[in-house]
């Protein structure tokens, strides 16, 4: 009886090493899932390298005949006849995403250490405060938004772009978690030593937390470079708009224009690379950073 | 003696004010940017549900006037908007967060190589980013003849014409849920993964000698009481995720209103009072009106996944 359950439970078993016939029915499932979620992406890669007359065959192909990068060209010539040329939306971006990867990250590391390591009532109410804002869209508020940044004065600034997207709930959430397992006994030794706070956090937090550190990095990068909202509504002067937004226009005037598919697929694949390049580079220390996730 | 005693009390209790007020340095960036950005947008909109406010002219007090007409004379809201908010939160939500988990745990049923592409394939799209998720998908499901699927129904023969997919009230609500269910495997999934794959094996040992008999009663008994934590928190990334792509309607079909009000969403209503409109009073009504919704959807998760205090 006994030997029965055993062989039974190695047959279940979470995580396998090796590959077993029964689990031919779970790729039976997964395949075709697989199949609807990488097929719009495949497509769109497909439409950007394929020529005019591609586009307009029928029945369409996924795959193009004889690819060509004549979409990206024409993406970049249409935006160099401009009166603002498209470097410097690329600029623009640029330091947007950069500053708020760098800045997010040291704001959110020592905020997050404090929380978790300190215990005064202030870093428990911040907490509960920030766990209740992971619930927080940002797009349901989007007047008050432009209200607060209109009013701070921050309109038409790189400040514009950076400040509001800043503090992002789930980054400092997933740190905090991430410090909670540092033992605390690491922490006391340095203070013996009389080491302060920012040294603390300068070399013992940041080394110790570079997976959690690096997602943070990932989502940060991921909402800033995809951004369109603060272009939208917090910028009014054309030479201060970032690449997405400039693209999404672009796109929706292209829609009209032979080709225009064309030429919106290659826009998208620019905004989409960069994103799977970093998290496929990244995706270790994100799943180690997710198995703190959990919300207690 | 004594005059030691109390200079290292002192250097302590200097030592604890040092540490009290770099502590709260060390969170304030944060903090104030979280105030200024989060806290303060929603007290806004709280405040300003209570007024007529036109953008131009200073806000003034109305009461519940906003909310009176919302329920009693905004039709568009009561026949539409909202059952078309219920519909969409609860397949996108709740439906997006078992389909999760049921991706994650298959994963996790299968080797580590395989399994790390899947998993890639499955979260690529929420990479794309919400602006491109409209131009991709306008592609598919484009009017004419070039729209992949249309092209794939006449190929095989089942129309002859194609159909106007994103015009159409029948098809544009479908389209919108299977759209943004496929760009919602993102970090929720990937913490429903990693929850499930680090629950410790000698668990499900234990629990088979125990009496367990089949994966099903596994997962009730003990992968999800294990990972409970990664269930609430993937709960509340799949309800966040639904009520931000709430707008997706608009950007599939480029027009505000979507046909017949079939697409819109809570979102689009509050766009169209308050960007197009300029009722700001009245957006920001909805605005509260949807917060509560993304409030109750989470207080639901808290209540089935959170940490119960009895034990």
């Amino acid at each position: 009886m006994n030997r029965r359950r055993r062989s039974k439970f190695a047959g279940t078993k979470i995580n396998p090493t090796t590959f077993h016939r029964s689990q031919v029915k779970f790729y039976l499932i997964l395949l075709p899932i697989c199949v609807f979620m990488a097929v719009p992406i495949i497509f769109v890669i497909g439409q950007a390298f394929k020529s005019l007359g591609e586009l307009f065959m029928f029945p369409p192909s996924i795959i193009p005949l004889r690819p060509t990068t004549i979409n990206f060209r024409t993406l970049f010539l249409q935006s160099s006849i401009m009166a603002i040329p498209m470097w410097r939306f690329l600029i623009n971006t640029l330091i947007v995403a950069v500053s708020v990867v760098a800045l997010n990250m040291v704001v959110t590391v020592s905020g997050a250490y404090v929380l978790s390591k300190k215990k005064y009532r202030f870093t428990r109410v911040f907490f509960k405060m920030n766990q209740v804002a992971l619930m927080f869209v940002a797009t349901a508020v989007t007047i008050p938004r432009y209200l607060v940044v209109s009013n701070i004065g921050i309109m038409n600034t790189f400040f514009g772009h950076i400040l509001p997207i800043m503090a992002i709930p789930v980054g400092l959430f997933l740190l905090k978690q991430f410090i909670d397992v540092l033992p605390d006994a690491l922490f006391e030794a340095a203070k013996i030593d009389g080491a302060n706070d920012f040294y603390i956090v300068k070399s013992i937090v940041i080394p110790l937390t570079k997976p959690a550190l690096a997602t943070m990095a990932i989502l940060s990068f991921q909402m800033t470079w995809g951004n369109t909202e603060t272009s939208n509504l917090f910028t009014t002067e054309e030479a201060m708009r970032t690449l997405a937004y400039f693209f999404n226009s672009l796109i929706a005037g292209a829609a009209s224009v032979i080709g225009g598919a064309g030429i919106a697929a290659a826009a998208g694949l620019i905004m989409f690379v960069p994103n799977l390049i970093i998290f496929i580079f990244m995706q270790s220390k994100v799943m180690s950073t997710m198995t703190h996730s959990g919300i207690k | 003696m004594e005059g030691v005693e109390n200079k290292k009390i002192r250097k302590y209790s200097r030592d604890r004010r040092i540490e009290f007020f770099s502590s709260l340095g060390m969170l304030a960036p944060y903090a104030i940017l979280f105030t200024l950005f989060i806290a303060v947008p929603v007290v806004i909109a709280i405040g300003l549900s209570f007024t007529v406010f036109d953008a131009v002219q200073r806000p003034t007090f109305a009461g519940m006037l906003n909310y009176i007409t919302l329920l009693t004379q905004d039709e568009i809201f009561v026949r539409h908007v909202l059952p078309n908010t219920f519909l969409f939160s609860i397949i996108v939500g709740p439906g997006g967060f078992i389909l999760s988990f049921m991706m994650a745990w298959l994963l996790s049923q299968i080797q580590k190589g395989p399994r790390t592409v899947i998993a890639l394939i499955v979260y690529a799209p929420s990479m794309v980013g919400g602006v491109f998720v409209p131009v991709i998908w306008r592609m598919i499901f484009s009017g004419d003849r070039r729209g992949l699927v249309n092209a794939a129904l006449i190929n095989w023969g089942i129309v002859e014409q194609p159909i106007q997919f994103l015009l159409s009230p029948t098809w544009i609500m479908p389209i919108i849920i299977l759209v943004t269910l496929w760009s919602s495997m993102g970090i929720g999934f990937l913490a429903l993964l990693a929850g499930i794959l680090n629950i410790n094996e000698e668990y499900y040992e234990a629990a088979y000698i125990d009496g367990l008999n089949n994966r099903f009663q596994e997962i009730v008994y003990v992968t999800i009481p294990n990972m409970r934590p990664q269930m609430l928190f993937g709960a509340i990334m799949s309800i966040v995720g639904a009520f931000t792509a709430g707008a997706i309607g608009v950007q599939l079909t480029n027009v505000n209103p979507t046909p017949q009000y079939a697409g819109q969403l809570i979102l689009n209503h509050i766009d169209d009072f308050g960007l197009i409109r300029f009722e700001m009073g009245y957006a920001a009504a909805l605005s509260v009106v949807l917060l509560l919704m993304i409030w109750f959807f989470s207080k639901l998760s808290y209540s089935l996944f959170g940490e119960k205090p009895d034990e």
